[in-house]
């Protein structure tokens, strides 16, 4: 049961990671993707990195409430997920949209704060993706987590490119805003007492009284 | 500047077929340089910084693809959600410091004023574009008629307020209803014309029936649609992008490569059907017709 449980989870994940890719690419063998393809291409990616940034950002937190060593295994996969979309994002804006055609590239990603924003996240996601293996993390050891600490940083930067590339109407970039920083937070000392503390609890409520 | 004169306008099927034997024509030459090349000659120069041609954005793109966020924030959506707009009856009021103040209904309206076909390049400030065939007449005809007091300097434009039809509205983000300006002389220049139609034929709910402003050398937000009043005023009007964000978008709003919007290239653009970026031309290619009104004001203040 447990076995069957843990193959459902990363199946799951399997599917919800590559499920918006499939979906893409379907709508745009079907002329799908309004008038504006690039375009569209280019929100879509963005959207989904996000959603996954968040739940790789909270399956730490999950997996301490659930006391559950399952939800942390699937953190990689989630990450690496999310890193696909990221690449996915920033590789549409630099072939598709711009076709390396850098006098613009340099106006339009270096001039632009929100531009920036975003590619400084991508650039601090870069070396975590390449030593999310196995190797990388023996090789590493104490410094491999010091090392991805650099998560946090970039969630916020993908926030604020989120927030300063809206057009007026901020709502949904402050949503992410908020739930970032509620992840954030929940990696304090003190509300790492209070997880510890809530999990304790509903195991007390769940198991049988003597 | 790069001119599209009425007489290039080339009905849709016709333009496509002639897009299709272009193709082919281009694949001739492409196996004639090929097989020049083959035989060690020099193959011809490509030509350079060639002005691209403007061929016209098909019917059903322009209907399909609409900023108009008294519908929906969504571009695909509007079509859908202004199917059932009412435009009749409708009133146009010109008023404010004139001494011919008038309420026209819209037939009187394009009886008094026949509209003529103006092909304009449309250039959107979030870098898109469009190539559109309106059929319209010149706000200055309109704006004679009323008889301008000497103390008005600028035009005011409002859109209908009705949240029932246009539930954007209700919407708290923007300040409705939306609210446009020009200079006079602005509004007054040749180029700039009050639309009813596209495609010869009347235009479309979603691209702001019945009857809308065209100025071709700004953004498109400029261009107001669905129009109800327009005010001959004193002082500048503050439209309802300048008021959203004033870092942003300015009285003038004049298309200009020059002059960088914090989120989108002012200096190229993709014009909707293409896959390519196109430079972005000041004041939209049209600056011989029109850069004679901003001499000497610098536009990089008055953006």
């Amino acid at each position: 049961m447990a076995t069957l449980s843990r193959h459902w989870l990363r199946l799951l994940t399997y599917i919800g990671g590559l499920l918006p890719l499939g979906l893409l690419i379907w709508n745009y063998s079907q002329d799908q993707l309004t008038l504006n393809p690039i375009k569209e291409i280019q929100l879509r990616t963005g959207s989904y990195a996000l959603v996954l940034l968040v739940l790789t950002l909270a399956s730490t937190p999950l997996s301490r409430l659930l006391k559950s060593r399952r939800v942390l295994e699937l953190r990689r996969l989630l990450g690496l997920f999310t890193f696909m979309y990221i690449s996915l994002h920033f590789l549409n804006f630099l072939v598709l949209d711009y076709w390396f055609d850098f006098s613009l590239i340099r106006e339009d990603l270096f001039e632009k704060t929100f531009a920036l924003a975003g590619f400084s996240a991508f650039l601090l996601l870069l070396p975590l993706a390449v030593t999310s293996t196995r190797g990388w993390i023996v090789r590493l050891g104490r410094n491999w987590k010091r090392l991805h600490w650099l998560i946090f940083p970039a969630a916020l930067l993908a926030v604020v490119h989120f927030f300063w590339g809206s057009k007026a109407d901020v709502r949904e970039a402050l949503i992410y805003g908020v739930i970032v920083i509620l992840l954030l937070a929940l990696r304090l000392p003190v509300m790492k007492r209070l997880t510890a503390r809530l999990s304790r609890q509903s195991a007390e409520d769940t198991e049988p009284g003597f | 500047m790069v001119k599209i004169n009425p007489s290039e306008i080339t009905p849709e099927h016709l333009f496509h077929s002639r897009r299709q034997f272009l193709t082919g024509i281009g694949a001739l030459a492409a196996t004639a340089l090929f097989l020049g090349a083959c035989r060690g000659e020099d193959a011809l120069p490509p030509a350079e910084e060639e002005t691209p041609e403007d061929p016209l954005t098909p019917y059903d793109s322009i209907l399909n693809y609409n900023n108009f966020y008294e519908f929906t924030t969504s571009k695909e959506d509007v079509a859908l959600m202004a199917r059932n707009f009412q435009t009749s009856p409708w009133t146009v009021t010109v008023g404010g410091l004139v001494n011919n103040p008038k309420t026209y209904d819209i037939d009187d309206l394009l009886a008094k004023f026949p509209p003529e076909e103006r092909i304009y390049r449309m250039r959107c400030v979030e870098a898109w574009s469009m190539v559109i065939p309106w059929t319209g007449f010149t706000l200055a005809g309109l704006l004679k008629a009323a008889e301008p007091k000497a103390e008005a300097r600028y035009v005011r434009f409002e859109t209908l307020y009705d949240p029932a039809q246009l539930p954007g509205q209700n919407s708290r983000v923007y300040q409705w209803p939306y609210i446009e300006g020009l200079r006079i002389d602005e509004a007054m220049h040749d180029l700039t014309i009050m639309a009813s139609g596209i495609y010869g034929k009347p235009m479309p709910s979603q691209n702001g029936a019945p009857l809308r402003l065209v100025v071709p050398w700004k953004y498109g937000f400029k261009s107001i649609k669905s129009i109800v009043r327009i005010d001959l005023v004193e002082e500048m009007p503050v439209s309802l992008w300048m008021a959203a964000s004033p870092s942003e978008y300015g009285f003038y709003a004049n298309v200009n490569p020059d002059v960088h919007h914090p989120r989108w290239s002012q200096s190229s653009e993709r014009r909707i059907g293409e896959i390519r970026r196109r430079r972005t031309l000041p004041f939209n290619g049209y600056a011989e017709e029109v850069s004679y009104l901003y001499e000497g004001m610098d536009l990089r203040k008055f953006f």
